[in-house]
């Protein structure tokens, strides 16, 4: 009986506390820039198929990839179009999400 | 109890956290803890099944419920592949085991309605499950009102194809049975509407199945519209690839269609010319799936606004819309949209949930075509948002593909537009 209602009370509470629990959980801009590569580049940068994986790439290299993609010295087919969208600090969040996929 | 019923069953209580909780409490616990709140996604296309992975990475104590009736979704993405013949039904289906896995509880049933004040969803059988969220990717519905001559019903003999399965595979099977020397026509919408470089890639690629088994026949496109996405890569490519085979009827040059004779395939323009094809392939105009709606979410012209930063109805709180029957500012309605919006959208629940601000959302497209199976063009976007602006594209990015560029560059897009499938199904469904 005693056993049965601090599960009861348990299970209560478990209800309530939601704010408790969850302060924890909170997204980055660096995590929110970085998701919408994953569509190309598959989720956490690691691409099943032909469009190359970029988790585990450092930093510098992506930046750079990035600057060379928008000013052109690097050829694309996309991916001008696509760098070009994001700011220099951006650019950065972006890098360092994925250098530490 | 049946394994299935018995396994149905469990399904349907593992949606409410109380109920599974109150029939084996510890066990409830050792799972996973006490859900943080429970979400509810309805439709596992790009959209809901984006959502519902990401709504679990970002927190795994959630208790989230997916709803889809499909048990393996088929994507429009790829189809006119399979109609051109070079890829199959199966290469475009994708199930939910990894959802599964992660612990998502999916339900292959259907949303008969949504009570936003008791923030309850009824099932087909008559189950009702609650949530705190509820995350609606209907994708899209027709407006038979506005076609005359045909009815819902009548997409039995003159397919969509809009919605990839028993569709795409019966006007597949169509132009197989057509013969060498008849005439498609492809009739698209006006906007705004579900894929809009699609209709174009699809003429492109039964041009290019044509030009390998029945070379004599043609394609008329009569437009309900007096430009289209893409339009001067599509052509170029038409004159390269298919010379002679592609006709395209502007709507301000007649093309527009005023109705249809299903039984005689013939199709009556706004000008009062008359069409006789062996194929027709009628793209009607769209609104936001049935459920949208029923739950009253839609506006006058049957999609759904959203604030365009979280994508909660602007009707109902606690409900979000994501994908093609939402309203994102110059998002356009595509796959890669509505995965991009699944994001920010279980991102902005997660935060509301646990009381955080939401980081700056930041939004993406890019649509490929495949004018032939290795010759391929885009059209890319970033976008942001701004109260006044709402989703609006940063000024200096995307753009379509270079208009002056050689075939191996082509073939590299046709490439990565496959890879993108891969990518973007991993993402989604994976």
């Amino acid at each position: 009986m005693y056993i049965k209602r601090t599960v009861g009370l348990l299970l209560f509470g478990s209800c309530l506390s939601v704010s408790s629990m969850s302060s924890a959980v909170e997204i980055s801009q660096s995590t929110m820039l970085a998701n919408s590569c994953a569509a190309c580049h598959g989720t956490h940068g690691k691409s099943p198929g032909a469009i190359p994986a970029i988790n585990g790439k450092s930093a510098s290299f992506i930046v750079q990839s990035m600057n060379d993609f928008t000013s052109g010295k690097r050829p694309s087919t996309v991916m001008g179009r696509h760098a070009s969208g994001y700011s220099d600090k951006e650019i950065q969040l972006i890098a360092d999400f994925f250098s530490k996929q | 109890m049946s394994t299935y019923d018995r396994r149905r069953f469990l399904q349907l209580l593992g949606s409410s956290g109380m109920l599974m909780a109150s029939m084996s409490p510890l066990s409830a616990f050792a799972m996973s803890g006490s859900p943080s709140a429970r979400v509810i996604v309805v439709g596992g296309g790009f959209g809901g099944a984006t959502c519902a992975k990401y709504l679990n990475m970002f927190d795994p104590s959630l208790s989230i419920t997916l709803i889809e009736p499909s048990k393996r979704f088929k994507t429009c993405p790829f189809s006119n592949a399979v109609l051109s013949g070079f890829q199959n039904i199966e290469s475009i289906s994708h199930g939910y085991q990894a959802h599964e896995k992660r612990g998502i509880n999916v339900v292959h049933d259907k949303v008969t309605q949504i009570d936003a004040t008791a923030k309850t969803v009824v099932l087909s059988g008559g189950e009702k499950l609650s949530y705190d969220k509820l995350v609606l990717s209907p994708g899209i519905d027709f407006k038979w009102d506005l076609v005359e001559g045909m009815q819902a019903s009548d997409a039995n003999t003159i397919p969509h194809a809009w919605q990839g399965g028993p569709q795409t595979t019966l006007l597949r099977n169509q132009l197989v049975s057509m013969r060498n020397g008849g005439t498609i026509i492809v009739a698209p919408p006006g906007n705004p509407f579900r894929c809009p470089p699609g209709p174009y890639e699809r003429v492109s690629l039964i041009a290019h199945y044509l030009k390998q088994h029945k070379p004599k026949s043609k394609i008329l496109i009569l437009d309900a519209k007096s430009k289209f996405s893409k339009q001067p890569l599509f052509m170029q490519g038409w004159e390269k690839l298919y010379p002679g085979m592609v006709e395209w009827v502007a709507a301000d040059k007649g093309g527009r269609i005023d109705e249809i004779d299903v039984k005689n395939k013939i199709l009556h323009t706004e000008s009062g010319s008359k069409h006789k094809a062996d194929v027709i392939n009628f793209i009607p105009p769209q609104k936001a799936g049935a459920i949208a709606h029923t739950a009253g979410l839609t506006n006058s012209d049957g999609w759904c606004p959203v604030d365009q930063r979280t994508f909660e109805s602007k009707m109902h709180a606690d409900i979000h819309i994501i994908g093609d029957a939402s309203i994102a500012g110059k998002m356009p309605k595509s796959g890669f949209a509505a995965n991009s919006q699944g994001k920010v959208c279980a991102a902005a629940i997660v935060s509301a949930v646990h009381g955080k601000t939401m980081p700056e959302p930041s939004y993406v497209n890019t649509c490929y075509s495949l004018v032939s199976p290795d010759y391929g063009i885009s059209v890319a976007a970033v976008y942001r948002y701004s109260k006044d602006k709402g989703i609006y594209k940063v000024k200096g990015s995307g753009g379509v593909s270079p208009k002056v560029a050689d075939k191996v560059f082509r073939q590299q897009e046709a490439r990565y537009a496959k890879g993108w499938y891969d990518s973007i199904t991993s993402d989604s469904f994976g």
